[in-house]
C-alpha cells in the first residue's frame, strides 16, 4: 500500500563503498560534532548548585499558611480532600480549646493534616478549593527519598513556621478569604 | 378534586391543600423551596418566607391575579388556580431577596459548620444567593452553648424557622425550650439553660434547616461527603428504629433519621419514623445495627462527590 505519511524508506541491500567501510569519514564526522558543542551554550543547568528560576505560579510542595497573627488558617473543612482528584489528602479535625485562640484562627481546627506526596499530582485543585486562603502550592519541588513513609507530609512539614513564612504573594488565589 | 397549574403543570389535588404540597406532588423543580415548613410538624411554614410564588389567576370563579406573592406553604389550592414558581422572575428575584435577608445574622461559616453539604440554607445560597455581602452593621453574635449533654445549639445560625419548637411540641411531653424575645431580638433557648433531656428531643437536630442544633457526639468528626450513609433498623422500644447510619469505614460516625429529598423525615409503615435518643447518640456501634444497604444518594449532591454511584435510572429499570 502506498504510504500515507510518506516518510516510509525502502531498505536497500547497497553494497559499501571502499570509503565507507573504512569507517574512518564518519567517526571523525562523529567527533567534530562533539567538539563544536564545547563551545556552544548549554541547556541543561548544573543542579543543585545553579537552580532554575521557577515561575510565580509554580506548582510545587503544599504549604499550610498561618495568618497576620500568626494563626493557623486551616479549619479541616475537608474541601481540599473532596476536591483533590488523587486522593492524596487525608485529615482529622478538633475544636479549638480555651486558651488556643492564638493558635487556630478558627473554632474548629486540623489536628492532623497529610498529604501524600507519591500520590499528589500537583494540580492545585486543593488550593483552588480552599475558601481559607490556607493551602497553597509554593515553588518548592518535594524532594526524593528512600522510604515511602518519608512522602507522606504531616503537618510538621506542611505548616510554615511562625518565624520562616513562605511568600505566596505572587500567586493569583490570593486575596479572596471573607472577612 | 381540585385543578391546579402550577409552571404550566396540571395536577389534580384534594381540595384544601396547600400550593408546597400540590407542587410536591408534582415533585421536581417545579417544588419551592421550604425552609420552615415541615410537613411532618402541625402548624410549621409560613415563617422563612422562601416558598414564595406568584399566583396569575386565583380560580375559576376569581381569575383575578393574587397582587402580592404569596406563601406556598401555607397557602391552599383554588379550582382553576395557575401558580408560577420557576417560570416568575418575581418570584425569582423575590427569593434572592429572602435568601439575602436570611443571611443577614447567619455566619458564613460552612467550612466549620457540621451541616455544611445537607444544609437547606447552603442550597438556597448557591442558588440565589450573592457573592459578597450588602450588610455592613454588626451581625448579632452569641456563644455556642449546650443544650443537654448531646446537642449543641449555635443560635448564630438559627434562623428562627421554629421547627425544633414544634418537634418538642409535638413529639416530646415537654417542652423546655422555645424562642424568647421579639423581632431582632428572638432567640432559641431553654429555661435558664435547662437542659432538653427527653426520648425525641434529638429530632430537633434532624430537623433544623440549618447548623443551629448540632450533635454534639458528631462534632467537627467528620464532613458528611466523607461519610457513607447506609440504611440501618435495630431493635428499639421507644422507636421504629429505622434510621440512617452514616459509616466511615466500620465505624459508625453518627445516625439520623431517614430524610426524603425535601429534608424530611420518612414515613415508615405510614408512621412518620422520628428516631429515639438512644438509636441516635447511644449505638454507635456496628454490632448494634442490622445495615440494610447503602442510602439512595442524590448525585448531584456533595455527599455523592467521589463516590461511584449507579444511576437512578439504570437502577429504576432493574426493579421493574
Amino acid at each position: 500500500m502506498e504510504s500515507l505519511s510518506n516518510r516510509k524508506k525502502v531498505v536497500s541491500n547497497k553494497k559499501m563503498t571502499f570509503m565507507e567501510k573504512l569507517y574512518l569519514p564518519a567517526i571523525l564526522g562523529g567527533m567534530w560534532i562533539t567538539f563544536k558543542h564545547l563551545f556552544k551554550k548549554h541547556n541543561t543547568l548544573k543542579y543543585p548548585e545553579v537552580k532554575r528560576e521557577f515561575a510565580p505560579v509554580y506548582r510545587g510542595q503544599h504549604v499550610l499558611k498561618r495568618d497576620e497573627e500568626g494563626r493557623e488558617n486551616c479549619t479541616a473543612c475537608g474541601l481540599c480532600a473532596v476536591a483533590c482528584p488523587a486522593e492524596a489528602i487525608t485529615m482529622t479535625s478538633e475544636e479549638r480549646k480555651k486558651g488556643e485562640e492564638n493558635l487556630y484562627r478558627e473554632e474548629k481546627y486540623a489536628s492532623t493534616y497529610e498529604i501524600n506526596m507519591l500520590r499528589c499530582i500537583f494540580c492545585g485543585l486543593c488550593e483552588e478549593a480552599c475558601p481559607k486562603e490556607a493551602i497553597f502550592l509554593t515553588d518548592r519541588i518535594v524532594p526524593t527519598y528512600f522510604e515511602r513513609n518519608d512522602f507522606i507530609y504531616g503537618k510538621d512539614k506542611l505548616v510554615e513556621p511562625v518565624d520562616q513564612r513562605v511568600d505566596i504573594s505572587k500567586r493569583q488565589l490570593t486575596g479572596k478569604r471573607p472577612a | 378534586m381540585v385543578k391546579v397549574i402550577i409552571d404550566d403543570i396540571e395536577v389534580e389535588v384534594e381540595p384544601g391543600t396547600t400550593i408546597l404540597n400540590a407542587a410536591r406532588q408534582i415533585g421536581g423543580d417545579v417544588v419551592p423551596p421550604a425552609m420552615c415548613y415541615y410537613s411532618k410538624l402541625q402548624g410549621s411554614g409560613g415563617k422563612c418566607r422562601t416558598c414564595l410564588v406568584e399566583v396569575a389567576a386565583g380560580s375559576t370563579a376569581d381569575p383575578r391575579p393574587m397582587p402580592k406573592l404569596v406563601a406556598s406553604c401555607s397557602t391552599p389550592v383554588m379550582d382553576g388556580m395557575i401558580v408560577k414558581n420557576k417560570t416568575s422572575e418575581r418570584v425569582y428575584d423575590n427569593r434572592a431577596a429572602v435568601t439575602e435577608f436570611l443571611l443577614i445574622n447567619h455566619p458564613l461559616d460552612c467550612p466549620i459548620c457540621d451541616q455544611a453539604g445537607e444544609c437547606h440554607l447552603q442550597d438556597l445560597g448557591f442558588e440565589h444567593g450573592k457573592e459578597g455581602t450588602r450588610y455592613e452593621e454588626k451581625r448579632r453574635t452569641f456563644d455556642p452553648i449546650d443544650i443537654g449533654d448531646k446537642i449543641k445549639l449555635h443560635m448564630n445560625r438559627c434562623i428562627l424557622c421554629y421547627r425544633c419548637v414544634y418537634v418538642a411540641n409535638q413529639l416530646t411531653d415537654k417542652r423546655v425550650h422555645g424562642i424568647m424575645h421579639r423581632g431582632d431580638h428572638a432567640e432559641i433557648s431553654t429555661y435558664i439553660e435547662q437542659a432538653i433531656d427527653n426520648d425525641f428531643s434529638g429530632n430537633v437536630i434532624d430537623v433544623c434547616p440549618v447548623g443551629a442544633l448540632t450533635d454534639k457526639t458528631f462534632r467537627f468528626k467528620s464532613r458528611v461527603w466523607f461519610l457513607k450513609p447506609m440504611e440501618a433498623s435495630c431493635e428499639c422500644t421507644k422507636c421504629a428504629g429505622k434510621a440512617v447510619v452514616w459509616m466511615f469505614g466500620d465505624e459508625i460516625y453518627r445516625v439520623t433519621g431517614r430524610k426524603d429529598k425535601y429534608g424530611e423525615i420518612e414515613d415508615i409503615d405510614g408512621k412518620t419514623a422520628w428516631i429515639c435518643n438512644e438509636c441516635r447518640f447511644d449505638k454507635k456501634d456496628k454490632s448494634q445495627w442490622n445495615i440494610e444497604g447503602p442510602r439512595v444518594i442524590n448525585r448531584h449532591s456533595v455527599i455523592a462527590q467521589n463516590q461511584y454511584l449507579v444511576d437512578e435510572r439504570i437502577e429504576s429499570k432493574k426493579l421493574n
